[in-house]
C-alpha cells in the first residue's frame, strides 16, 4: 500500500503531535489548505485501516513510577513458539509479545515479552509468572531492563 | 501528579475523538473544563510524564517496515555512539539495557528497503555488528499503564 500525498502531509504535520489548541484538526486543515471536515475523514479513514493505531498519549514509563522496564527472552522450541507466545500475551501484565531470530551463538533467545514493574519484585513476580505457564519449554531465559531512555519520538517520515 | 493528572494520563492513553472540539468532549466526559485539558495536557508534555500524544502511526500500515536492532557498544563509546544511532530520523525508540548487548532501538521507516540502509549506515559509522531482529510473529501490543 502506498500512502496517498494528501495523507502523507497530514501524517507530517502531526508526528511531533496532534495541535494543543481547542479545534486541533481545523488547526492541520489550515496548515495544509483543506477543509477540517477532509482532515478529520482522512484521519478517520487511515485509523480504520490501521495507518493509525489510535490517537492517545504515550507515557514515559519511568515518570509513571514503573522503573522496572523488562524486556523478558525465552529460548523456547521453534515448534511451540507460537502456542506459547499466544498464552504469555494474553497474561494482563504484559505489554508487547514477538517471536524474532536467534543470533547463535550470541543470543539464543526467540521469545519476547514487555513487562513493567514499579518495582523490582513486580516485575519479577510477572517474570515467575512467564517462567511457570513457559515451564520445561524453556531452555533458556534472561530479563533486560532498560536503564535509561536514548530517545522516544515515535516514528517520522522525512520531509 | 494530582488525581486529575492521572485520569488524564489514563483516560488519554485509551484513545481520542476526531470531532470539531474533540479537547471539550473529553473535558466534559472527565468532568472538567477544556481549558484545564489542555493546559494540563501541555504541562504533562512539558514535563517529560507524557513523551507524546497524537495519532500513532504504523509503519507496515502505511507500507514501511518497523524492526528491533541492538548493538553491543563498549561503555567508553556508549554516549557517541546513542548520539550518532539517535541522529537518524527513522530510529523511533532507543533504551539502554542492562545486558552485553546494551543498546537496542527501534527503526521504523516508510519504505521497507530503508531499513537495510540506515543498519548499513549505522554499521558505517559506528564500526559496530547491527543485531537485526525484525519480528517473526506479532503476539500482542498493547498494554496501558496505569497512572
Amino acid at each position: 500500500m502506498q500512502l496517498e500525498a494528501i495523507d502523507r502531509q497530514i501524517i507530517q504535520t502531526t508526528q511531533a503531535g496532534l495541535p494543543l489548541v481547542a479545534e486541533p484538526y481545523q488547526a492541520i486543515a489550515e496548515q495544509l489548505d483543506l477543509s477540517a471536515e477532509e482532515v478529520m475523514q482522512r484521519i478517520s479513514n487511515m485509523q480504520q485501516n490501521g495507518v493509525i493505531r489510535r490517537i492517545a498519549a504515550v507515557p514515559n514509563h519511568y515518570k509513571l513510577g514503573y522503573r522496572y522496564n523488562g524486556m523478558t527472552v525465552w529460548d523456547v522450541d521453534d515448534k511451540h513458539v507460537d502456542a506459547l507466545g499466544q498464552r504469555v500475551a494474553e497474561l494482563p501484565f504484559v505489554s508487547h509479545c514477538y517471536q524474532r531470530p536467534r543470533y547463535l551463538p550470541d543470543w539464543p533467545y526467540n521469545l519476547f515479552a514487555m513487562v513493567h514493574g514499579k518495582t523490582e519484585q513486580d516485575a519479577e513476580r510477572q517474570i515467575a509468572i512467564i517462567a511457570e505457564l513457559l515451564g520445561s519449554d524453556v531452555r533458556r531465559n534472561t530479563v533486560l531492563y532498560s536503564t535509561k531512555i536514548l530517545k522516544k519520538t515515535g516514528l517520522r517520515i522525512a520531509g | 501528579m494530582d488525581d486529575i493528572d492521572k485520569a488524564i494520563v489514563n483516560r488519554l492513553q485509551q484513545g481520542f475523538p476526531i470531532c470539531e472540539s474533540p479537547y471539550r468532549a473529553v473535558a466534559e466526559q472527565m468532568g472538567i473544563t477544556e481549558i484545564q485539558l489542555l493546559d494540563r495536557l501541555k504541562a504533562l508534555l512539558a514535563d517529560g510524564v507524557l513523551s507524546r500524544f497524537g495519532p500513532m502511526y504504523h509503519a507496515e500500515q502505511m507500507g514501511g517496515a518497523l524492526t528491533l536492532a541492538a548493538l553491543k557498544v563498549p561503555d567508553e563509546r556508549f554516549d557517541k555512539v546513542a548520539e550518532i544511532v539517535n541522529a537518524f530520523p527513522e530510529v523511533a525508540h532507543n533504551y539502554a539495557r542492562n545486558h552485553v548487548l546494551n543498546m537496542w532501538f527501534v527503526l521504523a521507516t516508510e519504505q521497507p528497503e530503508q531499513v537495510q540502509t540506515v543498519i548499513a549506515e549505522i554499521e558505517k559509522q559506528t564500526g559496530l555488528t547491527v543485531y537485526n531482529m525484525p519480528k517473526i510473529s506479532e503476539y500482542y501490543v498493547g498494554l496501558q499503564l496505569e497512572a
